[in-house]
């Protein structure tokens, strides 16, 4: 499954796209950004503020409790300030 | 339905153009041209966005406003990049035979454009660079078009 990360998430992150094989136990979107939080380091730093965090699955806007089930593509990102 | 995410600035007249010709039954163009607002001390903004998924969100919602009212041409640009205060940094205009369903289309494409279009903004301020944060007007702005 591919990550990608955009904005102020990408740059603390230090990377924008990352190729990860999902854990059994991780089905949902919630349980992808507690994952990435296990990981420490930056990853702990901004997954712990999941309030000003936003997610899509397979390009298009998804809720924490969203199935990962047929997700090949998932982004997390800050809430949009497009136009 | 043109929908285009391009670094290059766009030609308000030249896409009015291609809209009034779009159909001999034209009656309406309404445009929205939004623009870099200047101040004192911000220099410059970067935008960036979700290549593919922008396009997709954009062609849902102008589907959905093709579906509310009787359009005959809408064009949505947004530019990426860096931008200056003064430059274009988006166009949502819409043809219809009539101006009322051109106005609410464009402020439902607006709105929607705002609130749900993968763009990020960085602003340059006094030597620093700062992610713009996102505000809970634009959220606010949906509900008026739920409540339909």
């Amino acid at each position: 499954m591919t990550l990608l990360y955009f904005a102020w998430v990408r740059q603390r992150l230090g990377t924008g796209e990352e190729e990860i094989e999902l854990p059994p136990e991780v089905g949902t979107v919630r349980e992808l950004a507690e994952h990435l939080h296990s990981r420490g380091g930056a990853f702990a730093d901004v997954f712990s503020e999941r309030k000003r965090l936003r997610a899509a699955v397979n390009q298009e806007h998804a809720a924490w409790d969203a199935s990962l089930e047929m997700a090949t593509e998932v982004a997390f990102f800050p809430p949009v300030t497009g136009g | 339905m043109k929908i285009r995410v391009q670094r290059e600035d766009f030609d308000l007249n030249a896409e009015l153009d291609v809209l009034r010709r779009e159909r001999p039954t034209v009656g309406a163009i309404v445009a929205f041209a939004g623009v870099v607002r200047g101040s004192d001390t911000a220099s410059s903004l970067t935008l960036e966005h979700y290549p593919g998924m922008t396009e997709r969100e954009i062609g849902r919602h102008v589907r959905d406003a093709n579906a509310r009212w009787p359009l005959l041409g809408v064009t949505v640009i947004h530019r990426i990049g860096e931008l200056r205060p003064g430059d274009n940094i988006v166009l949502v205009a819409v043809a219809a035979e009539h101006r009322r369903a051109a106005f609410e289309a464009a402020e439902f494409l607006m709105d929607y454009l705002k609130a749900r279009a993968p763009f990020w903004k960085r602003e340059a301020r006094e030597g620093k660079s700062e992610w713009i944060d996102s505000r809970d007007s634009d959220e606010a702005a949906l509900r008026r078009w739920r409540e339909d």
